[in-house]
């Protein structure tokens, strides 16, 4: 595992090597743009339904950027839009400057996609989706060929590059998809629900490669997920988006901290002693249950021995004390009242209900 | 020109690869050839056709090969609909007319070949090449027939969701088309009525026109057949070039 890691760094450094030459955008100078995506009032209607209501934000280069939410919330229209494959139905929005409505191709060369649901072709070999690929993009012989060596040995599929893409695990197809994404260098790379479907060892693997991918090709990434916690783990900022609105944009740390910090939670046989005895500054609020108390406050693991000690000199007994930690799963709770997994049990009632009335 | 070079090597991989597609394909009108021919060969007359009607046949099994292939071909970008991979073609900083004129010439060649294959089979069963004119010119109608069905299916498969109407198509489409076409009887043994309507036939003309190259007789003057077959090639190029064009992702 260390040495397989050892030469993916290795091959990564010789390509980020390269990248001025290959980026005209990034070699500028003065030109040079912090903004990689900039995404103004952008909306899509289908027909009397608002996939994606007026988002604006920007995202910068080198950027890793998550777009939360659940299934139907407008995370692959938005990504659809922004890779020239959907048009918006109003506003704008750039990528590396260039308008995704004026210069289509422009914005096709400069952005690398994959796909929410497999788009290999499974009768070729690994080698040759790449190859296809890469003549799609008409990169030359001598540099595709190259590139495609760098890239698999990235992915570790170099040892089965001569394998029909059928025999591939969904874990491998994934890498194999990645893989291609980067061929033609771009520098905006989308990744729309990466690890969908994938065992749990598989995508810690793959998140491992985006986040080396981001760092060291200084490529912006923007994906979606509705893995809270990956989402957490990876991204620098996150947006989350439901009902086709952004209801909230910043790093995961600050996400969380805004929904009022960690939560201690005490066991004990005489809840309204504990309330009475925690009145330090630093406790932003004090829950009372049937026998126990929700203890609000930030950084709970340096004040837990304090609680502690309060308690003890007051002969308060406890029963138990644990410290829960806000999740991006509660940041959405806060935002939208509900759970994610109830959101996506709605958007579904919500489209059957949309097709059936499209259909008559 | 790379692009659409692309786009046909890509076919060309996909086809050497599907033994049984080859095998599948040839096999029906080889039957056609080895049944009808031989069942019927001595009892049916073809006064001022030759008189043999395994060599009649042949040129019609051919188109029936080309034909049949071709449509299949075109029809496959359903497939790659369903499959994600037209996606990946869509999304790349290409012109879709390129992607639809290799899809086209990777169809087209596809069949043209399964129907070389036929031909060469018929060799064994009484063809005799007559010229190497004759061969050209017949392998120039069966290239214009594949050019003509692809761009058919893949104007068919632009506006299909999945292979469910497959079926539809084939049997209410491709195969009047075929059976109208002179393939496996003269259009002038057919009823005064039905006549004009085998002259609607755009296969006709194909048919006509690798029956005049291999046997070096035809009921359709060879140069009508080349601007009839030809003109639809070109018609059906442009309509599934549009037709592909407004494909939403």
């Amino acid at each position: 595992m260390h040495t397989r890691y050892a030469t993916m760094r290795s091959v990564l450094t010789v390509q980020a090597s390269k990248l001025p030459e290959e980026h005209p955008m990034q070699g500028k100078g003065s030109h040079y743009m912090a903004v990689a995506i900039q995404i103004r009032n952008l909306t899509r209607r289908f027909n009397d339904l608002v996939a994606v209501d007026n988002i604006s934000f920007d995202i910068d280069h080198g950027e890793i950027f998550g777009l939360l939410g659940p299934n139907g919330a407008g995370k692959t229209t938005t990504l659809s839009m922004l890779s020239t494959m959907l048009k918006p139905t109003s506003g704008s929005a750039t990528i590396n400057g260039i308008d995704i409505e004026q210069d289509e191709d422009g914005v096709r060369k400069s952005i690398g996609i994959v796909f929410q649901d497999q788009s290999l072709d499974e009768e070729l070999t690994a080698w040759e989706n790449m190859d296809f690929h890469g003549r799609l993009y008409r990169i030359p012989a001598d540099i595709r060929k190259q590139r495609i060596t760098e890239l698999l040995n990235l992915v570790e599929l170099e040892d089965r590059k001569n394998d029909i893409v059928k025999t591939f695990s969904g874990g491998m197809r994934r890498r194999l998809e990645i893989a291609r994404g980067l061929l033609h260098h771009p520098s905006v790379l989308f990744l729309d629900e990466p690890t969908l479907g994938l065992d749990p060892q598989t995508r810690n693997h793959l998140w491992q490669y985006i986040a080396t991918l981001a760092k060291e090709k200084g490529i912006t990434i923007i994906l979606t997920t509705h893995y809270m916690d990956e989402a957490d783990r990876l991204c620098n900022r996150i947006a989350i988006i439901d009902h086709g609105k952004i209801i909230a944009l910043d790093t995961p740390k600050n996400l969380k901290d805004g929904i009022g910090g960690d939560v201690v939670t005490i066991k004990s046989p005489d809840p309204a002693a504990i309330v009475a005895v925690l009145t330090e500054p630093w406790i932003t609020r004090t829950e009372k249950h049937k026998d126990e108390v929700n203890i609000s406050l930030q950084n709970a693991e340096q004040h837990i021995s304090a609680i502690v000690t309060l308690l003890t000199t007051h002969q308060v007994s406890i029963e138990s004390i644990a410290i829960h930690k806000p999740t991006l799963e509660d940041v959405f709770l806060s935002f939208t009242g509900k759970t994610i997994r109830e959101e996506e049990a709605d958007h579904k009632t919500n489209m059957r209900m949309y097709q059936r009335r499209v259909r008559h | 020109m790379d692009i659409i070079y692309t786009i046909w090597l890509r076919n060309m991989k996909r086809y050497i690869r599907s033994k049984s597609r080859i095998i599948g394909s040839i096999s029906m009108p080889l039957f056609f050839l080895l049944f009808l021919g031989f069942g019927l060969n001595s009892v049916v007359q073809l006064p001022g056709l030759g008189g043999n009607y395994i060599v009649f046949l042949i040129p019609g099994m051919v188109a029936m090969s080309v034909l049949f292939t071709s449509v299949f071909s075109g029809i496959q970008i359903i497939w790659d609909k369903q499959f994600g991979f037209l996606k990946e073609t869509l999304v790349a900083p290409v012109s879709r007319l390129e992607i639809m004129l290799g899809q086209t010439l990777g169809g087209a060649t596809t069949a043209v070949l399964q129907g070389f294959m036929i031909l060469v089979l018929s060799v064994f069963i009484g063809l005799h090449i007559l010229s190497l004119t004759g061969f050209l010119l017949a392998f120039m109608f069966m290239a214009l027939i594949g050019i003509s069905f692809t761009a058919f299916g893949i104007a068919i498969a632009s506006r299909m969701e999945d292979m469910t109407g497959f079926q539809l198509i084939m049997n209410f489409v491709v195969f009047p088309i075929f059976g109208l076409s002179g393939a496996l009887f003269p259009i002038s043994s057919l009823p005064a009525w039905v006549g004009p309507v085998t002259l609607l036939d755009p296969l006709t003309y194909g048919v006509e026109g690798i029956r005049y190259g291999l046997t070096g007789v035809s009921q359709v003057n060879p140069l009508a057949c080349f601007a009839v077959i030809g003109s639809f090639a070109l018609v059906m190029t442009v309509l599934g070039a549009f037709l592909f064009r407004k494909i939403k992702f």
